[in-house]
C-alpha cells in the first residue's frame, strides 16, 4: 500500500534522506528506528505529502503522493513531531474541523464520540486544547489522525512523552488498528517495537541500514543465543573453569554482579546452541544455579552497532 | 470550494476566541472617531460627507491590517500546525484564499461597525450616500489589498514581529508611491512612463479616485491584481519554505 523508490532529500548540501527504497503491505505495523536526526522524521513528512523530495517517488495506495496529492492525502491519517495543534480550539471543535474537511462520511458526531471514547478524551473534550496536558494533546493529536478510519496511519512518535500506562493504551489501541491498515511510526523506544511492530527499518545518516522484523534484528545482536546464568558468588570460580571447557563456549563474560550472586553470559561458537549442554553440566556437577536462560538479543546493542556507535559484533 | 468556507470558518472563529478580535474592533472604532472627530475636523467643515473619516483609513490600515495579517502564516510555522494544515487534503490555494478571505470578512466587520458615522451625518446633513458607499467599497478593498501584503510577508517568516514590521514598510511604500515628493524624486532620472507606473500603484491615488464617488474599473482592476499578485506569491513562499 505504500512504495517508496529511490527517495532522496536534500536542504542544500546537507542529505537529511539519501537513497531510500522500500514497501509496506497491509496489515504491517512498521517501526522506524534511528539515532535524532537520521532522517525518520523527513521521510515521513515526504510520505504525507508534507515536503517533496528531491529525487524519487513515494506512492500510497496506487496514488502518487506529488502527482496525486488531494487522493493520498485523503486516505492517509498522520500524526506529525509533537503532535501540533490549534491551541485555541477545543478538542470537540477542532475534531468536528477535521471531520467537515476530511469529509467524515454517516453521522459525524458519531464518529467524533467514538473516537474520542477511543483515545480517552471524554473528560477534556470542552477545554482549549492550550491548556491540555502533554498526554492529552497527543491524544487529541492521534484521534485527528484516525478520525476518517484511514487505510495508511504514519505516526511520528505517538507515544512519546505520555507516561507508561498512556503508552500502553495507545499502543493497544494502535495494534487493535492495525489489521486492516499500513501503519508506520517512528519512535526511539526499543521495548516500543519489540511491542508492537511487525517489521522494522533501521535509519542512519538518511540511509536505510536494515529492514527486517524485531526477532531478525535480535538475532544479529551477539548476545543472541548466549546463555546466562546467576549463581552463588562462591561457586563461581569452579562454574567458569568448566564452562571454559566446554567445546561449544567461545568466550565468557561477567553480567551484573551483587554481594551474594555473579551472573555469567557464555557466548556459543557460531552455529552452536549451548543451553542444553550448561543444563546437563548444571546437574552432573550440582552447581546451585538461581536463574539461566537464553538471550534472545537486546536490540539496543543492535542498534547502537547497526547506526554506528558501538563496537561491531564479536561473532 | 466547502473545503475552503470550512478552513475559512475555522479562521474567522480564531479571531474571536482570542481578544483579539474584540481589541481589535474596539482600537479601530476608537481611532476612526478621535481622527475623524478631532484631527479631521468633521464638524467644523460643515459639510454633509465623510471625507474627514474616509482620509485616515489608509493610514490607521497602515498600522492595524499588519496586526490581523502578521499572525496569517507565522503562527502556523511557529507552532508547526503548518504540517497538519498541509496534509489535510486541501490545496494550497484553497488553503491561502481561506486565510485571507477570512481576514478579510473580519476587516470588513470592523468597517460595517462604523455604521453609527453614516447615521450621524444623516442626521445632519443630506449627503451623497453613493458617494458614501462608493468609498466603503474602497476602503473595504483597500484593506484587501493591505492584507494580502501582510498575508504574503508573514508567509515568510516564523517570527510575528518580523512579519509586522516588514509589512507595515512595504505598505507604506505603496502609500508613498503616490505622493508628489515621491514622484518628484524620480522624476530627473527616470522617464515620465516609470513615475507613472510608480504613481499608479499608489493606494492613495486609487482610493481617493474612487472616494470622489466614482468607481472606475481601473482602480477595481488595481486592487483585484494586487491582491492576486500577493496571494499567488504567498501560495509560493508557502510551498518552497514548507520545512523551514
Amino acid at each position: 500500500m505504500i512504495e517508496i523508490q529511490h527517495l532522496s532529500k536534500r536542504f542544500g548540501l546537507f542529505t537529511a534522506v539519501d537513497d531510500i527504497s522500500f514497501q509496506v503491505d497491509k496489515g504491517t505495523v512498521l517501526g522506524f528506528l534511528g539515532p535524532n536526526g537520521a532522517g525518520k522524521s523527513t521521510t515521513m513528512k515526504m510520505i504525507t505529502g508534507f515536503l517533496s523530495p528531491t529525487t524519487g517517488k513515494v506512492t500510497v495506495c496506487g496514488h502518487d503522493v506529488q502527482e496525486d496529492a488531494i487522493a493520498a492525502k485523503e486516505v492517509m491519517g498522520y500524526l506529525p513531531e509533537g503532535a501540533p495543534l490549534y491551541p485555541d480550539m477545543t478538542p470537540r471543535g477542532f475534531l468536528g474541523f477535521i471531520a467537515e474537511l476530511r469529509g467524515v462520511k454517516g453521522d459525524r458526531r458519531a464518529r467524533i464520540e467514538e473516537v474520542v471514547a477511543k483515545v480517552n478524551l471524554q473528560s477534556v473534550l470542552d477545554v482549549p486544547i492550550e491548556t491540555l496536558s502533554k498526554g492529552y494533546k497527543r491524544r487529541v493529536g492521534l484521534a485527528q489522525a484516525i478520525l476518517h478510519d484511514p487505510a495508511v496511519l504514519v505516526l511520528d512518535e505517538p507515544t512519546d512523552g505520555l507516561d507508561p500506562n498512556q503508552k500502553h493504551e495507545v499502543r493497544a489501541l494502535i495494534r487493535s488498528m492495525a489489521r486492516d491498515k499500513v501503519v508506520v511510526l517512528s519512535t526511539h523506544i526499543l521495548e516500543e517495537v519489540e511491542a508492537l511492530c511487525t517489521r522494522t527499518i533501521i535509519i542512519a545518516n538518511g540511509k536505510l541500514v536494515v529492514d527486517c522484523t524485531p526477532a531478525q534484528l535480535a538475532a544479529k545482536s551477539r548476545y543472541h543465543n548466549a546463555v546466562s546464568l546467576t549463581i552463588p558468588r562462591a561457586q563461581r570460580e569452579r562454574v567458569e573453569k568448566s564452562l571454559n571447557g566446554m567445546a561449544q563456549v567461545a568466550s565468557l563474560e561477567f553480567g551484573r554482579a551483587d554481594d551474594s550472586r555473579v551472573t555469567l553470559i557464555a557466548f556459543p561458537r557460531p552455529g552452536a546452541s549451548l543451553v542444553a549442554d550448561i543444563g546437563g553440566k548444571a546437574r552432573d556437577e550440582r552447581w546451585e544455579i538461581d536463574e539461566l536462560h537464553v538471550e534472545p538479543g537486546r536490540l539496543d546493542e543492535v542498534f547502537r552497532t547497526l547506526t554506528g556507535f558501538g563496537s561491531v559484533a564479536a561473532n | 470550494m466547502s473545503k475552503t468556507i470550512t478552513l475559512m470558518k475555522r479562521e474567522l472563529a480564531g479571531y474571536f476566541a482570542t481578544p483579539v478580535a474584540y481589541v481589535f474592533m474596539v482600537i479601530f472604532l476608537l481611532l476612526c472617531g478621535i481622527l475623524t472627530f478631532y484631527l479631521g475636523d468633521f464638524y467644523e467643515n460643515g459639510q454633509a460627507d465623510l471625507q474627514a473619516f474616509f482620509t485616515w483609513h489608509p493610514w490607521l490600515y497602515l498600522f492595524l491590517i499588519p496586526a490581523i495579517s502578521m499572525r496569517l502564516w507565522a503562527e502556523e510555522r511557529k507552532s508547526g500546525t503548518i504540517e497538519l494544515l498541509m496534509t489535510l487534503p486541501v490545496s494550497l490555494a484553497q488553503a491561502v484564499s481561506a486565510k485571507f478571505l477570512a481576514a478579510w470578512i473580519f476587516a470588513g466587520l470592523a468597517l460595517a461597525l462604523t455604521f453609527p458615522f453614516w447615521i450621524t451625518v444623516n442626521l445632519l446633513g443630506d449627503p451623497d450616500n453613493g458617494v458614501i458607499l462608493a468609498s466603503y467599497i474602497g476602503s473595504f478593498l483597500m484593506a484587501g489589498g493591505f492584507l494580502a501584503i501582510g498575508a504574503c510577508i508573514s508567509a515568510s517568516t516564523k517570527n510575528q514581529v518580523i512579519a509586522f514590521v516588514i509589512s507595515v514598510t512595504l505598505s507604506f511604500l505603496f502609500i508613498l508611491a503616490g505622493f508628489p515628493a515621491v514622484l518628484n524624486f524620480f522624476k530627473p532620472w527616470v522617464g515620465q512612463a516609470v513615475v507613472d507606473a510608480i504613481s499608479s500603484l499608489s493606494f492613495l491615488t486609487h482610493f481617493s479616485a474612487i472616494t470622489k464617488g466614482v468607481i472606475d474599473l481601473r482602480d477595481l482592476v488595481f486592487f483585484g491584481s494586487l491582491i492576486g499578485c500577493f496571494l499567488f506569491a504567498n501560495a509560493t513562499l508557502i510551498e518552497l519554505k514548507k520545512a523551514d
